[in-house]
């Protein structure tokens, strides 16, 4: 039979001793072996970001890293972003301005979100982007999705949102973002 | 997947006696985001697995002016990004760096694994190309240095031999009036695997503008990442202008071997080796100027 | 414009929090590979690798004697079923098919084609043992195209299907030809000043949810079983899967987990089935979930098609005729939406003369699936651009020349009566009204494009019940699954009748034993029908609260009124003080017991969906590469209930058009195998590839409607193809015919502009 081995590492803030195989990724480690399901699998290659999680302040995909790696990190999932009953920002964010439809998705977006904010507390439009460029959703267009880690830095910040729910976008503010997302294209 | 051991060696020493001693059944994890995608398609079965991002001489960047830059096979991507020394003096190589994958998979990957992975299309290898760059492989019969333009034998195959371990980059301490660009094109704005990539590092005379040195290197153009010697050779001497620039991307299309696949057509990539080439040595002149 | 009738409401049209918003920001919510049982397996298919082979002999034994092996089945383990259309719960299918689908028999007919699966006691195991089977195959032919389909002497795909035309001794590939006829086109074209004929062919694309399917089959020993699943219909699972396993409907339940996106896609069955017989053969529970490879290759992606379109109309821009050949690849079995391909490729316009033909040809792809406005997208794709033509040759704006044919009350449609009361010429005016529209769009390489796009909207079954709580408040039970927020929704309508709180609605969706026959979530009929149902399922407990209130009262039922959430007398006067629900609610017991209020339905009166778009791009002429700088759509959606999904939905459809428009495709390899079999090179818009995509609510009620709901889902992925093909003309002057637009195929158009061009100006030197 397969060769498990002991595991010691921090998940959501507490001391996590586990057995798995060697050959069980992260998210097999997170989900099957200590039933915190709210990472999901999308694609297992990388490509879609609903597995993220933060490991030692980074997004990392979940389905990319094998559980025996976690030892000695510390990893943050969904389940450990609210503080108690209370909810993160970003997830009252979401919520508020309906980013979410399917929901599959959504764990994985509010991570990369919490990674970006905690390095950059008042990141632009093209910043949030870029740093969700990892997670695809096929639902929203994204639209309400940046409109809700728009909101929740400025919220953070002690700042009121430059964008209500809902409506549409100025256009110049919509044409002033395509040519920033542009720019940094040209950038690379 | 298959059941695997995995081995977490804590010094260079150990990590080169545990790939020795498993040989073919060993391969190298530095960041995984390849890797783990072949372990569950089945395309490599190895037995051991043998994590070496516990390794300091594997995960460190040293810099200075006098001696250039030693770079970790296994540094993540991120780290690279982050470096204000990698950001100053190699732009080139530190924006294809940040150009793999989602940030996701730039905390993970490394520049090193990149080019182990072996395929045509990494970021990572024409930036290195275009730098000059060498390749410290130890393995159990001692240490050799391969130029990075070596390193590649086919899609998926390097030089590296069974127990052989590749420990870090040296690069050249950048000259004054010298900078180095990397542009890819994809389909959509991240996330793709590059279609074609350009790497391009220049030097420039101090007094009259004129190329002292130059390297273009291409990815994705052919079964291996191709270092386009012709193309540079022809600027050496010259002012960097647009007859200059022409000639010299029609060279670097010269050099390419693309192929048809899904993520372009062979004369669509051979049109964009040119663009790309000119895009990109425009960026080096400028970076160089600055 | 904006015509509402429905004005006055209190909670319908506000944009409260959805009740499982918690649950689904905070990882809580179960999606379908969520749940473990205890003693659970985990069980695999082996595929096809050959895109069309018959199979000789599959030998299991190595496999088995894996350690931790417990079962493997074939198609042998699966009933032959009848190869004909047979009723199968609701619906009418070729469960020959359907069954062939799930397990090849005796033939694969796509590269990813299942063959066996495997129940292990671990899914590393189950794989292994996927490697240890060994199939003998007898490769055939591939057939990739439906030009290669439809060929004289074609391989053939299914020796056994038919066609009428050509009778029941031809072996074909195609599985139908529809015609739709209306006038005479020859006079009509006779008629015209501009005609313009285009030939168009779109890739095959896929629904891309984020969730790969999953299944989990528990079959008990009293031959009852239960499947846990992510699907857009459970009842539609639960018959396909009794009629696939050959037992009794009754005796599956189905119990819709949470589930990640569908868009059409998880409308039928794949894992069902052979998770339960599993199950069976092991006495164990049995997970099943599909990689995303095995998504990409095996469920039910929407057809690549070819279609010629001509239409001519007058100098002034009046379409006098116009003429479609559709083909649509079905994949390995009969059943494209080439028929609703056919239906809506016209359905924008009133135009006195038509002829549509259209092909449903199988080929070694993918059997397909619903996908969002299945087969409305292609032919929009096609109809939307060749005006877009004619209006340059007119001289008119490409908003006016649709605004002078577009259909309205009356307009015959082409086929089934005339069209009632529809919002296609308000959804025109508002984008021509709008500000992205009058916006003047500057710089080289940059155009705007627009167009329109129908989508019938369904109605089909439905059921509801609200039980009111000593507390007053209410548990609302439906059988739609909530795949874009609709529980919000139907909640908000019962609130909105009742009079309460919305957060004091708790919805709940039922599994196939706790609710009545409810129709699948898909096109665009949950708010529309189960929406019908909850209102009318609030309407009976607001007549049972008056028989209570009538009987506290010592009144006749009829003498009492419910007006804004309170029961009073009808006539004034005496000591009776009016009472809402919360004050009823502790009285039941004594008034005869609980209220429950319930509704079914099958809802008629379908209001048909219309939506236009504007999309400005920039074009690089280097590369071929479009960028999208900004879109703007605008839908009729009868009546929003919760603007901020309506607006959701909007905004979702427009962005997997523009996928589709730009870089999305199967791209097969000359052995019909499947190369991009993952999402690095399947390539849905990122977050940077999209800008802000903005909305104009339409609100054309649909008559007949308690509501006036249309319906929402769909008809915003029909036009975006053809807004950004008519962007990129704009642009750099190329009229693209191809999907995807992607920057290889683009670059090439550019191109060979360019050196025409050179040709001529040399010519002219």
């Amino acid at each position: 039979m397969a060769n498990k081995v002991i595991v010691e590492t921090t998940i959501n803030g507490d001391p996590v001793e586990l057995l798995c195989e060697p050959r069980q990724s992260l998210l097999e480690v997170l989900r099957d072996v200590l039933e915190l399901t709210g990472s999901k699998e999308g694609c297992l290659t990388g490509d879609c970001g609903a597995c993220t999680v933060v490991i030692d302040g980074r997004p990392v995909c979940s389905c990319l890293m094998l559980g025996v790696e976690a030892a000695g990190k510390n990893v943050s999932t969904i389940e450990g972003l609210a503080t108690g009953a209370a909810l993160h920002v970003l997830q009252r964010k979401f919520l508020e301005h309906a980013s979410l439809q399917c929901g599959i998705c959504t764990p994985g977006f509010l991570m990369s979100a919490k990674a970006l904010l905690d390095r950059n507390p008042n990141p632009t439009e093209a910043e949030i982007r870029y740093a969700l460029a990892g997670n695809l959703c096929r639902c929203t267009g994204y639209d309400k999705i940046v409109r809700a880690v728009t909101d929740a830095a400025a919220t953070m910040a002690g700042r009121s949102s430059r964008t209500a729910h809902g409506g549409a976008v100025p256009a110049e503010t919509a044409s002033g973002m395509v040519s920033e997302m542009l720019a940094k294209g040209e950038d690379k | 997947m298959h059941a695997i051991t995995y081995e977490t060696p804590k010094s260079l020493d150990e990590a080169v006696k545990l790939m020795a001693a498993h040989g073919e059944k060993a391969r190298a994890l530095s960041g995984g985001t390849d890797l783990l995608i072949q372990l569950r398609a089945g395309t490599r079965r190895p037995e051991y697995v043998v994590n070496i991002k516990n390794i300091p001489e594997l995960t460190r960047i040293s810099f200075s002016l006098q001696h250039g830059l030693k770079l970790g096979a296994a540094v993540p991507c991120i780290e690279i990004h982050e470096n204000g020394d990698m950001r100053k003096y190699y732009p080139g190589l530190t924006e294809a760096a940040h150009l793999i994958g989602s940030l996701q998979i730039q905390s993970r990957a490394s520049v090193g694994g990149n080019l182990c992975n072996g395929s045509p299309a990494a970021d990572a290898t024409p930036a290195l190309i275009a730098l000059g760059a060498q390749a410290r492989v130890v393995g159990p019969k001692g240490e050799r240095m391969v130029p990075v333009e070596s390193f590649c034998l086919a899609p998926g195959r390097t030089v590296l031999q069974p127990g052989e371990l590749l420990v870090e980059f040296h690069i050249p301490a950048p000259e004054r009036r010298a900078s180095d660009a990397y542009l890819r094109f994809i389909p959509r704005n991240e996330m793709d695997i590059a279609v074609v990539g350009v790497g391009a590092a220049l030097t420039l005379d101090m007094s009259d503008d004129r190329v002292v040195a130059a390297r273009i290197a291409l990815g994705a153009v052919g079964p291996t990442p191709i270092l386009a010697a012709e193309a540079a050779k022809s600027l050496i001497g010259k002012p960097l202008d647009a007859a200059a620039i022409d000639n010299a991307a029609r060279l670097a299309i010269a050099a390419s071997s693309p192929i048809d696949d899904m993520r372009g057509t062979a004369e669509f990539r051979r049109h964009v080796v040119g663009v790309l080439t000119r895009r990109t040595l425009a960026k080096a002149a400028e970076r160089a100027r600055e | 414009m904006a015509a509402s009738t429905t004005n006055g409401f209190k909670v319908i049209g506000t944009r409260p929090i959805r009740h499982d918003g918690v649950d689904k920001v905070t990882g809580r919510a179960k999606y379908g590979a969520d749940y473990a049982f205890p003693g659970m397996l985990h069980g695999k298919v082996l595929r096809s690798p050959h895109a069309h082979a018959n199979i000789k002999s599959i030998k299991i034994d190595k496999a088995l004697a894996l350690p931790g092996v417990k079962a493997i089945v074939t198609a042998d383990d699966l009933p032959k079923l009848p190869d004909k259309m047979e009723a199968a719960g609701e619906q009418a299918i070729n469960l020959n098919h359907l069954s062939m689908n799930i397990l090849a028999r005796g033939k694969a007919l796509y590269d990813g084609h299942a063959i066996a699966a495997v129940a292990a006691t671990s899914s590393h195991i189950a794989d292994e043992a996927l490697r240890l089977i060994e199939v003998e195959y007898e490769p055939l032919a591939p057939v990739m195209t439906v030009e290669d389909g439809m060929k004289p002497g074609a391989t053939i795909l299914l020796p056994t299907l038919r066609n009428k035309e050509d009778g029941p001794d031809k072996e074909t590939n195609v599985a139908a030809h529809l015609q739709f006829k209306r006038g005479d086109v020859a006079e009509g074209f006779k008629q015209a000043d501009y005609v313009v004929e285009r030939e168009f062919k779109t890739a095959m694309v896929h629904q891309g949810y984020i969730e790969p399917h999953n299944a989990i089959g528990i079959y008990n020993a009293d031959g009852h079983a239960t499947i846990y699943c992510s699907t857009q219909g459970s009842f539609v699972v639960r018959s396909l899967s009794a009629a696939v396993l050959g037992i009794s409907e009754g005796k599956i339940k189905v119990v819709p987990a949470e589930i990640g996106g569908g868009f059409g896609g998880k409308t039928t069955v794949y894992l069902e089935p052979l998770a339960v017989l599993l199950s069976q053969k092991t006495g164990h529970p049995v997970k099943m979930t599909m990689t995303r490879a095995e998504v990409l290759r095996a469920t039910g992606p929407t057809s690549g098609s070819t279609i010629r379109c001509k239409m001519g109309a007058t100098k002034d821009g009046k379409l006098v005729a116009a003429q479609c050949w559709l083909a649509y690849e079905a994949g390995g079995f009969p059943g494209s939406p080439v028929g609703a391909g056919a239906m809506t490729i016209l359905a924008p316009y009133n135009i006195p003369n038509i002829l549509v033909d259209a092909y449903d040809v199988v080929v070694n792809r993918p059997k397909t699936a619903a996908y969002r406005a299945p087969g409305a997208s292609n032919a929009a794709m096609a109809s939307e651009t060749v005006l877009d033509e004619l209006a340059e040759k007119c001289g008119i704006d490409p908003l006016d020349i649709r605004l002078i044919n577009g259909s309205h009350e009356g307009t015959p449609q082409t086929v089934g009566p005339p069209f009632k009361r529809i919002g296609l010429i308000e959804t025109i005016e508002a984008i021509k009204n709008g500000e992205h529209y009058k916006s003047r769009l500057t710089g080289p390489n940059r155009g705007r494009g627009v167009a329109s796009g129908f989508w019938f909207n369904v109605g089909l079954q439905s059921s509801a019940t609200i039980n009111i709580h000593t507390d007053g408040t209410v548990s609302l039970v439906i059988g739609s699954v909530d795949i874009g927020g609709t529980r919000a929704a139907q909640a908000m309508i019962a609130a909105e009748v009742l009079g309460v709180d919305v957060n004091d609605v708790r919805p709940t969706i039922a599994d196939t034993d706790s609710i009545g026959h409810t129709d699948v979530t898909g096109g665009s009929r949950t708010c529309f029908a189960t929406g019908w149902a909850v209102y009318e399922a609030a309407q009976d407990c607001i007549r049972q609260l008056k028989e209570r209130a009538a009987k506290l009262w010592e009144k006749k039922p009829d003498e009492v009124v419910f007006e804004n959430g309170m029961l009073s007398p009808a006539q004034p006067g005496g000591d009776l003080k009016p009472m809402s629900i919360k004050q009823i609610a502790p009285r039941l017991a004594r008034t005869g017991g609980p209220i429950v209020g319930r509704a079914t339905i099958n809802a008629r009166a379908v209001g048909p969906a219309f939506a236009t778009i504007c999309v400005d791009v920039e074009v690089d002429p280097d590369t071929g590469k479009t960028q999208i700088l900004r879109a703007t759509i605008a839908q009729d959606v009868g009546k929003a209930i919760h603007p901020a999904y309506v607006e959701g939905q909007m905004q979702g459809g427009t962005a997997q058009g523009i996928g589709w428009a730009l870089n999305e495709e199967y791209f097969y390899d000359d052995r019909g195998i499947l190369r991009n079999t993952g999402l690095l090179d399947y390539r849905m818009p990122t977050c940077l590839d999209l800008p802000p995509i903005e909305t104009l609510i339409v609100e054309v009620p649909t008559p007949g409607h308690p509501l006036g709901i249309r319906g929402v889902g769909e008809v915003s992925i029909v036009p975006p193809p053809a807004a950004v093909a008519n962007a990129i003309y704009h642009a750099v002057g190329v009229r693209m015919t191809e999907l995807p637009m992607s920057p290889s195929r683009l670059l090439k158009a550019i191109l060979k502009k360019r050196a025409a061009g050179e040709t001529q100006a040399a010519a002219a030197d």
